[in-house]
C-alpha cells in the first residue's frame, strides 16, 4: 500500500469505530481543505450508506463569504445535515476583531460557541480535522482525545492507544474530541486532494483580490465590516490563503499558485508553516496547549 | 538538504507523481533523555526540510534562552512539546513526528526511555515496524537499553537499529563501537530468535552517518541512518497470513444491501472465497468487495472495504470473518502477558472490560503466575501487577471470541482492558494461546437437580447479601432473620465474614487484591449453597460495587437480594462492638473500611435497611415481608 492508501484505510477505521460505539457523534466541519479531506473520507468510510452523522459549523459570523456558499452547497450535494451554531450572546454584544481583538474575539466566537454548540446537541463525539504536524502540543495527542463535562483537556490523562484499539467509553456528560487526519501532514492532504479531486475553497489559490495590511498582515476586504480608514488603503494583489478561519484574522499570501500542482510547489518552496497566518498562534509558545486546555478545539 | 528534489522547480506534475506512491514507515526511537533521541528526531527533521523558517526562528531564540548547545541550535528544542516538558527538560509522553524524504514517508513514535514510562514506550511500539535504540557510546549497553529492547521485541518489533550515539566524544573509536555491539548480540540472544539488527556508529549532535557517510568513521561500511530507513523491507507478513477481518460496522443502506465493513487484518480476500464467521462458524462465500471507488477483484491486509457476502449470513459487529480453510481459533479462557498502565494495581479475580479488534467482553484476570523484571528478564513472583509491571497470567471471558495468537497477528491477539467504573485503558495484553481447561472439564450432569433440591424444601433458593460496614449491624440483623426463618421451617445458613476468615479465608488478608478474593470465594460458596435449595444470609462488608456485581452475577437470575444495612459510619463508629473503629483510628489496623478504605454503597439494592432508630427484630421483619411478598416463601 501507498503512504496515501494506508493513512485513507486508518482514517475510515477511525471514522466507522465512532459511529459504531458513540451514541451521537457529529463532525465539525470548519469548510477548509483539512476538512474537505474529513468530508470526503467519511463519504468513503460508509459508502454506500451516508454517514450516519451530522455536519456541524461554529459560524463566528466572520468567515469569508466564499467559505459560507462553498459550505452550503457542499452539504446540500452530499445530503448532510448541516447545522450550523453561532454564539448569540456574542452577536448581541457585538463581539467581532476589529472592535476585541483576535484573542477575544476567538474566545467568544469559536471557543465559548463550540462549547454551547455540544451542549446544546448533547454530542458524546465531535471530529475534528487537527492533525498531529500542525503544531508542537497536537504531536503528543491522541486520536481520541478526552474532554471533561467542563469541556477541559488533561494532558496527563489521556489513554493509550495500542495497535488501533481506541477505548471510546465516558462517563455521562463527558465527550471525546475524535482526529481522523492525525497522522496526515500537509503535504499528504495536499497530494490526497489532488488524486482524489476533492474540490476546495477557491480562496486556497490566487486571484487578485482586494487587500489590507492590519495588524502586520495582508487580509482581505471581504465586506463592509473593515472600518473604513483601513479599508480605504486597500490594494489589489495577486494573493491566496493557506489556511482558511475569520477573514480579518487569516493572513493572505501574494501568490501567482492557481492550480493544485501550483500550490503544492509553493508549499514544498518556501519555508514557513501554515499556522504562521493565523493571528491566535502568535503571543507564546506553549499558547496551543493552553487554549486547548480550555476547551478550544 | 539532499533530501528533496530538484523535480520540486522543475516539474511539479513528475514530481507528485512519483510521490504519490511513496511507501510509509512507522519507527520508534526508544532512549533516555540525555542519549541524543531528540535530537536526533530533531536533526532528521531538519535534514528533511521538515523544519520551516518561522520554527527555525522561535528555535534558534530557544536555543539561545533554554537550550544546553550553547550558542548551537538545539535540536531536542524541536520535539519537545508540552509546556510541562520543557520546564523539566523530559519527554513525557508519546508524540508522534512526520517526514518525508524523495523515498519514504515516515511516522516516528518518540517516546521516553526511563521505566516509569515504558507503558508510553509500549503503545509506541504497538504499532512501529523497526525500534531505533539509543545508546550512548561512552556507557555501552546498559540496563536501559536490555528494557527497551525487551518492550520493543516484547510488541512484535523484529527490526532493531543499534545507534550507538556520541561517538564524537569516544574519537570515533571502531573499538568502542565493536565491543558494544557484541555485548548487544550477546544479549539479543535471549530475546528473540528472528531479530535484524543494524548498528550504525553515529553523532547526533554533530550530524555524523545521519544523512550520510562521515568520513570519521570510515572503518564503518554500513548504512547511514536515513539510508536505512529508506531501504529496509516493510515486509508485511500479514500478507500471507490466512484471511482475518473483524466486523467493525454492519452496513446496510436499504434492505436490499448488507455488508460488513472492516480493517483487513491479514492476509488477501476475493469474491467467490470461502469464509466463516466467528465464533458462530456459518459459512458462506465472498460475494463482493464493496468500496465508494468501484467494486474491488481482490482485497488485502491493511485495507477498509466493506464485504458481502452471497448468503443471508446474521453477523454483527465484534465478529471476525475469517478463511474458510484456515480459520481463527475460538475460545474463552486464554493465557497471555499483560503490561499493567494504570495507578492502581491489577485486582486478580474484578472483572474488567476486555477489547480485542472491534470486540468488547467482560473478562475476569486471575493472579498472575509470575512478573518479568523488564531489566533483568527474570521471572519474578508477583501476586498483581502495578504500574508498568509485566506479567504471564491466565483470563476468562464472559463469552468466547475469535483470535490469533499475538506474535502471529498484531490486531488478532492484541487486546487493552478497561476499568468499568473509571473507564480508564488500564492494561495492554498479548493472547499466547487458548486453554484447554474449560473444554475438558465438564460439567457433571446431575439427576436431581437444584429445583428438586428446592421443591424439597418447599422454597425458593435465594441469596441474602448484606453489605455495610463494620459495626452497621450485618451479622445481628441476619441472625434475627434466620431464627425467623427457621420457626417457619426454612432451610438456612449464614456465611459471616469473620468466620469464614477463620477456616476457608484464612490466607487472606484486606489489602484491595486480597478483598476481591475474598468476595469471589464467599460468593461461590454461596452459589453452591442456593444449588443445594437453600435460603443463604451472606453478611460480609464487601465495601466494592464491583464485586457484589460479580457476586450478583454468579446467581441466577433474580436470586441475589442486595440489602444495604445503611449504618452512617459516626454510628457504627460509636457502636464500635468489637473495638476496631479506635483501633483503626490509632493506625493499628490499615486497610480498616471507612477510615483508610473506601465503602461504596450499593446504588440500587434490593433492600435498604435503617438501622437507626430501629431494632435488629424490627430489620429482620422487614426483610421478611420482602421475601414473602416476592414469593420466596410460599409453600
Amino acid at each position: 500500500m501507498t503512504h496515501l492508501d494506508r493513512l485513507e484505510a486508518e482514517s475510515l477505521h477511525i471514522l466507522r469505530e465512532v459511529a459504531s460505539e458513540c451514541e451521537n457523534p457529529v463532525m465539525l466541519y470548519s469548510v477548509g481543505k483539512d476538512s474537505a479531506v474529513m468530508l470526503h473520507l467519511a463519504m468513503k468510510a460508509f459508502y454506500p450508506s451516508r454517514p450516519p452523522f451530522p455536519l456541524m459549523h461554529v459560524d463566528t459570523t466572520w468567515k469569508f463569504r466564499e467559505m459560507i456558499e462553498f459550505r452550503d452547497r457542499k452539504a446540500a450535494e452530499l445530503g448532510f445535515d448541516l447545522l450550523v451554531h453561532i454564539n448569540e450572546d456574542g452577536v448581541r454584544d457585538g463581539v467581532g476583531p476589529f472592535t476585541h481583538g483576535s484573542a477575544m474575539h476567538t474566545d467568544v466566537m469559536k471557543t465559548a460557541g463550540l462549547k454551547q454548540a455540544l451542549d446544546k446537541y448533547k454530542f458524546d463525539a465531535a471530529f475534528g480535522g487537527a492533525r498531529r504536524d500542525e503544531e508542537k502540543s497536537r504531536a503528543k495527542e491522541r486520536v481520541f482525545s478526552f474532554r471533561s463535562a467542563e469541556h477541559r483537556w488533561d494532558p496527563k490523562k489521556q489513554r493509550p492507544e495500542p495497535w488501533n484499539l481506541y477505548n471510546t467509553r465516558i462517563h455521562p456528560g463527558e465527550s471525546i474530541r475524535v482526529f481522523p487526519l492525525s497522522n496526515w501532514t500537509e503535504l499528504d492532504i495536499w497530494q490526497y486532494i489532488r488524486r482524489e479531486q476533492i474540490e476546495i475553497v477557491p480562496l486556497y489559490f490566487a486571484a487578485p483580490r482586494p487587500v489590507v495590511n492590519w495588524n502586520g498582515v495582508d487580509i482581505l476586504v471581504d465586506d463592509d465590516r473593515v472600518p473604513e480608514e483601513i479599508a480605504k488603503t486597500a490594494v489589489i494583489k495577486s494573493v491566496r490563503f493557506r489556511t482558511l478561519g475569520c477573514y480579518p484574522l487569516t493572513g493572505a499570501v501574494e501568490s501567482t499558485a492557481a492550480t493544485l500542482e501550483d500550490i503544492i510547489q509553493e508549499m514544498l518552496l518556501t519555508r514557513t508553516s501554515e499556522r504562521q497566518g493565523r493571528v491566535i498562534d502568535a503571543d507564546q509558545s506553549a499558547s496551543m496547549e493552553k487554549k486547548k486546555q480550555e476547551g478550544y478545539f | 538538504m539532499r533530501l528533496t528534489d530538484d523535480l520540486i522547480e522543475t516539474d511539479i506534475s513528475a514530481y507528485l507523481q512519483k510521490h504519490e506512491d511513496k511507501s510509509l514507515l512507522r519507527f520508534i526511537t526508544c532512549g533516555s533523555v540525555d542519549d541524543g533521541k531528540s535530537t536526533l528526531i530533531g536533526r532528521l527533521l531538519y535534514d528533511s526540510k521538515m523544519i520551516f523558517e518561522d520554527q527555525l526562528a522561535s528555535l534558534e531564540a530557544d536555543s539561545k534562552r533554554v537550550g544546553t548547545q550553547g550558542e548551537n541550535i538545539d535540536f531536542a528544542l524541536l520535539v519537545d512539546g508540552l509546556a510541562a516538558e520543557r520546564e523539566q527538560g523530559i519527554t513525557i509522553d508519546v508524540a508522534y513526528r512526520f517526514f518525508a524524504t524523495d523515498k519514504r514517508k515516515f511516522i516516528v513514535a518518540d517516546t521516553p526511555g526511563h521505566e516509569q514510562y515504558t507503558r508510553n514506550m509500549a503503545t509506541g511500539a504497538s504499532t512501529a515496524d523497526v525500534a531505533i535504540l539509543m545508546i550512548d557510546a561512552r556507557k555501552g549497553i546498559l540496563t536501559q537499553t536490555r528494557r527497551h529492547s525487551f518492550i520493543t521485541t516484547l510488541l512484535g518489533i523484529r527490526r532493531l537499529v543499534l545507534a550507538v550515539n556520541k561517538m564524537d566524544l569516544v574519537g570515533y573509536s571502531q573499538q568502542v563501537f565493536d565491543d558494544i555491539v557484541d555485548d548487544f548480540y550477546d544479549f539479543a540472544d535471549e530475546l528473540a530468535t528472528d531479530l535484524e539488527i543494524q548498528a550504525i556508529p553515529m553523532s547526533a549532535l554533530a550530524g555524523i552517518n545521519i544523512t550520510e557517510r562521515s568520513r570519521e568513521t570510515e572503518w564503518y561500511d554500513g548504512p547511514n541512518l536515513m539510508e536505512y530507513l529508506e531501504t529496509v523491507p516493510i515486509g508485511d507478513k500479514r500478507l500471507d497470513a490466512p484471511f482475518r477481518m473483524p466486523v467493525q460496522w454492519v452496513n446496510r443502506p436499504n434492505l436490499d444491501f448488507r455488508g460488513f465493513s472492516g480493517q483487513i487484518a491479514a492476509g488477501t480476500i476475493k469474491p467467490g472465497d470461502r469464509i466463516k464467521t466467528l465464533p458462530s462458524g456459518r459459512q458462506s462465500t465472498i460475494d463482493r468487495i464493496v468500496t465508494a471507488d468501484g467494486d474491488l477483484d481482490e482485497a488485502f491486509a491493511g485495507q477498509s472495504v466493506t464485504l458481502t457476502l452471497s448468503d443471508e449470513v446474521d453477523s454483527s459487529r465484534g465478529d471476525v470473518i475469517v478463511s474458510a480453510d484456515d480459520p481463527a481459533e475460538v475460545s474463552d479462557q486464554f493465557q497471555v502477558r499483560i503490561l499493567w498502565m494504570s495507578d492502581t494495581p491489577l485486582l486478580p479475580g474484578r472483572r474488567y472490560l476486555l477489547k480485542i479488534g472491534a470486540k468488547t467482553v467482560t473478562a475476569t484476570i486471575n493472579a498472575p503466575k509470575y512478573g518479568i523484571d523488564i531489566n533483568t528478564l527474570n521471572d519474578v513472583p508477583a501476586k498483581t501487577l502495578e504500574l508498568n509491571q509485566i506479567g504471564v497470567t491466565t483470563l476468562s471471558l464472559d463469552q468466547a471470541i475469535a483470535f490469533d495468537p499475538y506474535d502471529e497477528n498484531r490486531e488478532m491477539g492484541g487486546f487493552i482492558l478497561i476499568d468499568r467504573q473509571t473507564n480508564d485503558t488500564v492494561g495492554l495484553g498479548l493472547i499466547d494461546f487458548a486453554l484447554r481447561r474449560a473444554s475438558n472439564i465438564h460439567w457433571q450432569a446431575i439427576d436431581i437437580d437444584r429445583a428438586v433440591l428446592a421443591e424439597q424444601k418447599g422454597q425458593k433458593p435465594a441469596v441474602l447479601w448484606f453489605t455495610g460496614l463494620s459495626g452497621s449491624g450485618k451479622s445481628t440483623i441476619a441472625n434475627a432473620l434466620q431464627k425467623r426463618l427457621f420457626a417457619l421451617g426454612k432451610h438456612t445458613f449464614i456465611l459471616d465474614g469473620d468466620n469464614v476468615r477463620h477456616g476457608l479465608n484464612r490466607d487472606l488478608g484486606f489489602t484491595d487484591v486480597d478483598r476481591v478474593e475474598n468476595i469471589r470465594r464467599v460468593s461461590n460458596v454461596a452459589r453452591l449453597m442456593t444449588d443445594a435449595g437453600l435460603i443463604t444470609l451472606v453478611s460480609f462488608i464487601s465495601p466494592f460495587r464491583d464485586e457484589r456485581q460479580m457476586a450478583r452475577n454468579l446467581m441466577a437470575d433474580g436470586e441475589f437480594i442486595e440489602i444495604h444495612v445503611d449504618t452512617p459510619l459516626d454510628v457504627a463508629e460509636q457502636r464500635d462492638v468489637k473495638g476496631l473503629y479506635k483501633k483503626a483510628r490509632a493506625g493499628e489496623i490499615k486497610n480498616f473500611t471507612g477510615i483508610d478504605s473506601p465503602y461504596e454503597p450499593p446504588l440500587n439494592p434490593e433492600l435498604r435497611i435503617n438501622t437507626v432508630g430501629q431494632s435488629p427484630e424490627g430489620a429482620a421483619e422487614e426483610i421478611l415481608n420482602f421475601l414473602k411478598e416476592k414469593g420466596f416463601l410460599a409453600d
